[in-house]
């Protein structure tokens, strides 16, 4: 026997090691190592177009003194917290009406329906909403057309565009979370609780919503994370008037080839994200039990 | 009455939600076949002309070969690794096994932009030029831990008992992992495999951070957004988007399958 305990039985014992070293290898040399050039070059300097090795907290500080760096760092917090709370406000009605109302062999369908535009190409998908807000798209026409407004809206190129690109997104995510939270309840502890005398407000306040909390948590962590992490839909949507950390990030690399600056950015970002995982981590289990 | 009430409000929100998530793609899917030169209503009819485009237009056409072949190219190299370790995790005693799946699985905590980022500089750094080459290695970091987990989280105690089985029969070590293990595991593998070619189809900020001259498909539709709205970006979109539900599809058909007939 080969398993446990089978390693004595050998001298040295490579077998094991050629299955899961390929994989570890890959990992540290293309994901610990470049994240740990990452914070060295973070400390280093440019010069001119150098990078020169130094040790230094410059680009740091520079955060801090800099207002525009600090206030894409606000900015993408205010848009986050935004799009977390939409999210979780639209996607809950909806995934307590397929895990309710739909009767259960069609909620595979309603589900699968729910997350279809998921699919499509990201970049494509913040593009579509371009035409969709665009001062004579199709909002703007419908609008127009019922006489609701005089004058189109300025609804692309805003705040208000990548909040919408971005709750379009993480609705379908959310909707697939709470459902799946949703679905595990037994029907047992709502029966007790309307038995104790529970009307159907209180039961879902004292009983199913605590009862969905992880679902929901579950969905506004990763919500969290993929929304201020994200580049192209405050970049397609959300015009010049004010810049998110990512794309003062990818401005550093992009325009100005300012590695140091960029990664201490990164890091700082990375920083932001670690505190709220550490908020989250209660709810989440990403080890199997 | 009472009761008909909560439905008709049931309906009502899940349709305007359904509209909401419908309405960019339709759009989108719509006015790609517009007559006109922009895709905003009024819709002068239907042609496909901008399809007719697309497909002249070489770069595009190019694009969309290396977006395939990144895809396939890294989603089995992810899948070959990840069955690998999982395999090898899974079957043997090895020490510090904890730390060992923590740092497989550490890929997926970290954003897209910040492991571009990290490969950027360090290549940079090495002097190694920009690639299709470059970015698919991005993408075997972003894949491997799924595909990792996925197959790990698939390999069972039942499945050892056969292999303990071969081993007794005589096989070797390579034969039991190629003729044993590895079918037996097919639909994880399949499923893992369409996953990373998915992830890798889309992925669009690691490509655009490490590729110059051949790029992906979705750094050239990012090109493409420059020029503004425009018939053609919404043509490449819906071939996108049909080629992305192909996938979705044959993953789902053999999930589907596996869950029968367990």
């Amino acid at each position: 026997m080969k398993m446990a305990g089978g390693a004595q039985s050998r001298r040295i014992d490579l077998g094991p090691w050629a299955f899961v070293a390929p994989a570890l290898l890959w990992t540290l040399a293309f994901f610990v190592v470049p994240f740990l050039v990452m914070v060295v070059v973070s400390l280093w300097e440019r010069v001119g177009t150098k990078l020169v090795a130094s040790w230094t907290f410059a680009n740091y500080l520079k955060f801090f003194e800099r207002g525009h760096f600090f206030e894409a760092m606000i900015n993408s917090l205010e848009v986050t917290a935004i799009v977390t709370l939409l999210s979780i406000l639209l996607a809950y009605p909806f995934a307590w009406i397929i895990a309710e109302k739909v009767p259960q062999r069609w909620q595979r369908i309603a589900l699968v329906l729910a997350i279809l535009p998921f699919w499509t190409s990201y970049v494509v998908r913040s593009y579509s909403w371009l035409l969709v807000l665009a001062n004579n798209g199709v909002v703007n026409q419908a609008l127009l057309g019922i006489g609701l407004v005089d004058e189109p809206l300025d609804l692309a190129n805003s705040r208000t565009a990548t909040v919408i690109g971005f709750v379009h997104f993480f609705v379908m995510l959310l909707t697939l979370t709470i459902y799946a939270n949703l679905v595990q309840l037994s029907p047992n502890y709502r029966k007790a609780a309307a038995d104790l005398g529970a009307g159907p407000f209180r039961i879902f306040w004292h009983v199913i919503l605590p009862l969905t909390l992880p679902g929901i948590m579950v969905g506004a962590f990763l919500t969290f994370v993929l929304c201020i992490g994200d580049y192209i839909t405050p970049q397609v949507l959300g015009g010049n008037n004010e810049l998110l950390m990512p794309q003062v990030i990818m401005l550093q690399i992009g325009r100005r080839a300012d590695f140091p600056t960029a990664s201490a950015l990164a890091i700082l970002l990375m920083i932001v994200v670690t505190v709220a995982y550490l908020g989250f981590a209660r709810w989440i289990r990403l080890e199997r039990a | 009455m009472r009761k008909t009430w909560p439905m008709v409000l049931s309906i009502l929100y899940a349709s305007a939600i359904y509209c909401f998530i419908f309405l960019p793609v339709a759009v989108l899917v719509l006015f790609s076949f517009q007559d006109g030169r922009f895709p905003i209503p009024p819709l002068k009819g239907l042609s496909l002309r901008w399809y007719e485009a697309v497909w002249n237009d070489s770069r595009l056409v190019e694009a969309l070969v290396n977006s395939v072949t990144v895809a396939v190219g890294s989603s089995l190299v992810a899948v070959l690794l990840g069955f690998l370790s999982a395999y090898g995790l899974a079957r043997f005693a090895l020490p510090a096994k904890g730390l060992q799946r923590a740092l497989l699985t550490a890929p997926l905590t970290v954003s897209y932009l910040i492991i571009g980022m990290g490969l950027l500089i360090t290549f940079n750094t090495l002097g190694v030029p920009k690639s299709l080459l470059a970015a698919g290695i991005g993408h075997v970091v972003i894949n491997l831990p799924l595909c990792f987990a996925i197959i790990y989280s698939q390999m069972s105690d039942h499945q050892a008992n056969i292999e303990r089985a071969a081993r007794d029969l005589g096989a070797a070590e390579w034969q039991v992992v190629t003729l044993i293990t590895a079918p037996m595991l097919w639909p994880a593998l399949f499923a893992s495999f369409f996953l990373s070619m998915t992830f890798s189809w889309d992925e669009f900020i690691i490509s655009f951070l490490l590729t110059r001259f051949d790029v992906t498909l979705p750094v050239e539709i990012w090109s493409l957004l420059r020029s503004g709205l425009n018939p053609k970006t919404n043509a490449v979109g819906s071939v996108v988007f049909a080629i992305s539900i192909v996938l979705v599809f044959l993953l789902e058909l053999v999930v589907l399958r596996n869950r029968r007939r367990s």
